[in-house]
């Protein structure tokens, strides 16, 4: 694995216990110039969208110019952010006040985005083809179902949007911190492979059986085209091949160009300025996914900058044992069935249970990756919808 | 807790348990497996996500595209227990079963699989891989000739994809509109969206009292209802208990609560841990009680959706095999039929 020692000063404690992970310094990570892109990945439900949302405020209330991409944020906190409305186009947060404590009165910046995949896949066609051949694509039934239902698709776009934007901030200086949260994916990792995937499918051998009626002579390929193409009509129908084949030829010129793109969005993933933040909750599967999302980074050269762990319950106070919490609520509770302490040693033997569990969790976790730094963010009573709710998560990131 | 208006499943072949991510779907389709099992019969517990979820959960090896027996149905005082059997259903595994029942395509499937169309049909073609999911889940549910010696059961609980793709997932024949109009796969799509609409299929949908997950749940509610899907139950899941006084949780919110008495009582109850303890359990009941208050504004969200709902309580110890028990006896306990 490649640990993360380019981007930032994220100082490791400087003596940890055994298993217990280096502080993530998210501040330093923010504050960090030479830090252009953070991306926030994990698995479904763990606040990867709330957790992108806070770093971009807390950076550009630090003096970055950020704007932050999201993929599907809950409507109030799309609300409270004004990216409602899905033009693909970023737009500048209202309401940011100047930081507490500031000597300006002037507001920092902060632009946030939704990611509309449809429309962000026709802008490519549109920039890479004839208007003539693009309308014969956009056209097609293939295409429409491609780029608005294939499940890799969003993570694909996710990826081309944020290409442009930082092709986009390099040329005119507009921002120089790019917040990214990635899909909700079958799997975290979609994101890394569906590029590669459509674009080797765009390009591959597959593709130029289906071509092959269209381009030379049929009876130079192997017995096997017409073994294949048979079993795919008699299957899904000769339209749905037809369909195939017109999008295929039609877009066959513009598979150099996508192919370069996405390995251009992959160079920019690997590259010094990235940084990774696998986001996930104190829960077994949440942490599973984290892990292996830690291996995939160092695989493929992606610089992880380290682990946030969402929801985290906070430690009770006092020594008391969960058993021993549960023996006096017993006691308690036979004399008086709605003794009001009985209900509050429960409710304190719970969280000790629930307690122990996660840093169980998070130790085998650092056990296994030990030169992750993680910050642990504490679960908040309610939901956050609003900049001031952000605010708060981003301090709590911050103090790790 | 009781469910309100406790649904007549007895007839409910398909049960499809889907949920935002961490609310504990896979958990509470695991249980209600375990207790329609009760009953006995055999029960089927299917999987498409390839997470291998349920392998961990009942302590497995990792399962096959083969089904498999893992699990004895909960044990009721009145009647011998069935059986669970699970299946990791995987969609390349699917399309080549597909191609040989249908199309004796022996070769020709191993030449797909060559040539990248496995690939292709499984990662790329829209929609493809949702139908051949649900096409070996409708197969399961009704079995037929083709599948030879293959056992029968008496309902089928699917781990389904989250309420964020649960429309799309099971509106097969919608998926395909626009692309394959006529032709083999289309007529299939077709039968299958009868069962899925049929009272035989029940949707149920899994939250925990949030805000985001129970918007989620409702807006779901309404696109499976806009499709003619038909929904199941709300399980409420990871419920804080709910054992302290209406009176005492308003005292804790307004930090009026009477430390001198929970200290009389800590003596009472012979547990000493200092001063802290008090000052500790008087900010602890002060969070609770925010949390609660949040928890019954959202369940009176899930109240006014007219579902039946069930409630399963959080385990502060984490779910294992013994937990799953637990959880289905609390299924029949609010009145699962």
């Amino acid at each position: 694995m490649k640990a993360r020692t380019r981007v930032g000063p994220l100082a490791a404690a400087p003596d940890p216990a055994p298993h217990q992970a280096p502080r993530l310094d998210v501040d330093a990570l923010l504050d960090d110039r030479r830090t252009g892109i953070i991306v926030c990945c994990g698995s479904g439900g763990v606040g990867k969208t709330t957790t992108s949302a806070a770093l971009a405020l807390r950076a550009a209330e630090r003096g970055r110019r950020v704007v932050v991409l999201t993929i599907d944020p809950a409507r109030r906190l799309a609300q409270s952010m004004g990216i409602e409305a899905l033009d693909n186009t970023p737009r500048p947060v209202q309401g940011m006040q100047p930081p507490a404590g500031s000597t300006t009165d002037e507001a920092p910046r902060l632009d946030a985005m939704m990611l509309d995949m449809k429309r962000t896949f026709d802008e490519v066609v549109e920039s890479q083809a004839s208007p003539e051949k693009a309308r014969q694509i956009l056209e097609n039934p293939f295409y429409i179902a491609l780029s608005s239902s294939f499940a890799g698709t969003q993570e694909y776009m996710a990826m081309e949007k944020l290409g442009q934007i930082h092709a986009q901030a390099q040329a005119d200086g507009s921002y120089d911190l790019i917040v990214v949260d990635t899909p909700p994916s079958r799997s975290a990792l979609d994101f890394l492979d569906a590029p590669e995937r459509l674009s080797s499918f765009l390009d591959g051998r597959l593709i130029r059986i289906l071509l092959a009626p269209a381009k030379g002579p049929a009876r130079l390929m192997s017995a096997g085209v017409g073994l294949i193409t048979g079993a795919i009509t008699k299957v899904v129908g000769a339209q749905f091949l037809r369909d195939v084949q017109t999008f295929v030829a039609a877009f066959d010129t513009l598979f150099g160009g996508f192919r370069q793109r996405a390995q251009k969005t992959y160079e920019l993933l690997q590259a010094d300025g990235t940084a990774f933040l696998v986001v996930a909750a104190p829960e077994p599967d949440a942490l599973r996914e984290a892990a292996y999302f830690v291996d995939r980074l160092g695989e493929d050269g992606m610089p992880l900058a380290g682990l946030v762990v969402n929801r985290a319950t906070p430690p009770p106070a006092g020594t008391l044992s969960a058993d021993e919490a549960m023996a006096g609520s017993a006691r308690l509770r036979a004399e008086d069935p709605d003794s009001l302490t009985a209900g509050l040693l429960r409710l304190h033997a719970d969280q000790v249970r629930i307690v122990e569990r996660e840093e169980l969790l998070r130790e085998r976790f650092a056990a296994a990756n030990p030169e992750v730094p993680t910050a642990v963010v504490p679960a908040l009573a309610g939901d956050v919808h609003d900049l001031a709710g952000l605010r708060r998560i981003g301090e709590l990131l911050a103090k790790g | 807790m009781v469910a309100s208006r406790t649904p007549d499943w007895s007839r409910v072949r398909l049960h499809v348990v889907t949920g935002k991510g961490g609310t504990g779907k896979s958990t509470v389709a695991a249980a209600l497996a375990l207790e329609l099992a009760a009953r006995g019969g055999r029960v089927l517990l299917c999987e498409v996500e390839g997470r291998q979820g349920i392998a961990r959960m009942f302590d497995v090896d990792p399962l096959p595209y083969v089904e498999r027996r893992i699990a004895t149905g909960r044990r009721r005082d009145d009647h011998p227990p069935g059986s669970v059997h699970a299946l990791h259903i995987q969609p390349e595994a699917a399309l080549l079963e597909y191609l040989s029942m249908y199309y004796k395509l022996g070769r020709a499937g191993r030449a797909l699989d060559r040539f990248g169309v496995v690939e292709f049909a499984t990662t790329i073609a829209p929609g493809v891989r949702d139908v051949l999911l649900t096409g070996k889940l409708f197969e399961a549910v009704q079995r037929n000739s083709r599948n030879k010696g293959a056992i029968e059961y008496d309902a089928v609980v699917l781990d389904a994809p989250p309420t964020g793709r649960i429309t799309q997932f099971l509106n097969v024949s919608g998926e395909l509109a626009g692309l394959a109009k006529v032709g083999p796969v289309r007529n299939q799509a077709d039968t299958m969206m009868t069962l899925f609409r049929s009272p035989r299929t029940a949707v149920h949908l899994v939250t925990v009292l949030e805000e985001m997950p129970v918007q989620e749940t409702v807006d779901a509610i309404g696109e499976l209802e806009a499709a003619r899907l038909p929904v199941g139950a709300v399980v409420v899941n990871q419920v804080r208990p709910r054992d302290i006084a209406p009176a005492d949780l308003r005292a804790a919110l307004d930090g009026t609560l009477d430390a001198a008495r929970i200290s009389r009582d800590l003596a009472v109850a012979g547990v000493h841990d200092g001063p802290e303890l008090v000052t500790g359990l008087v900010t602890e009941a002060r969070d609770h009680a925010e949390r609660r208050a949040l928890e019954d504004a959202q369940r009176a969200v899930v109240a006014g959706l007219g579902r039946p709902t069930f409630e399963l309580p959080r385990l502060p110890g984490g779910v294992d095999l013994g937990g799953l028990y637990d959880l289905a006896g609390i299924l029949a306990e609010e009145g699962l039929r």
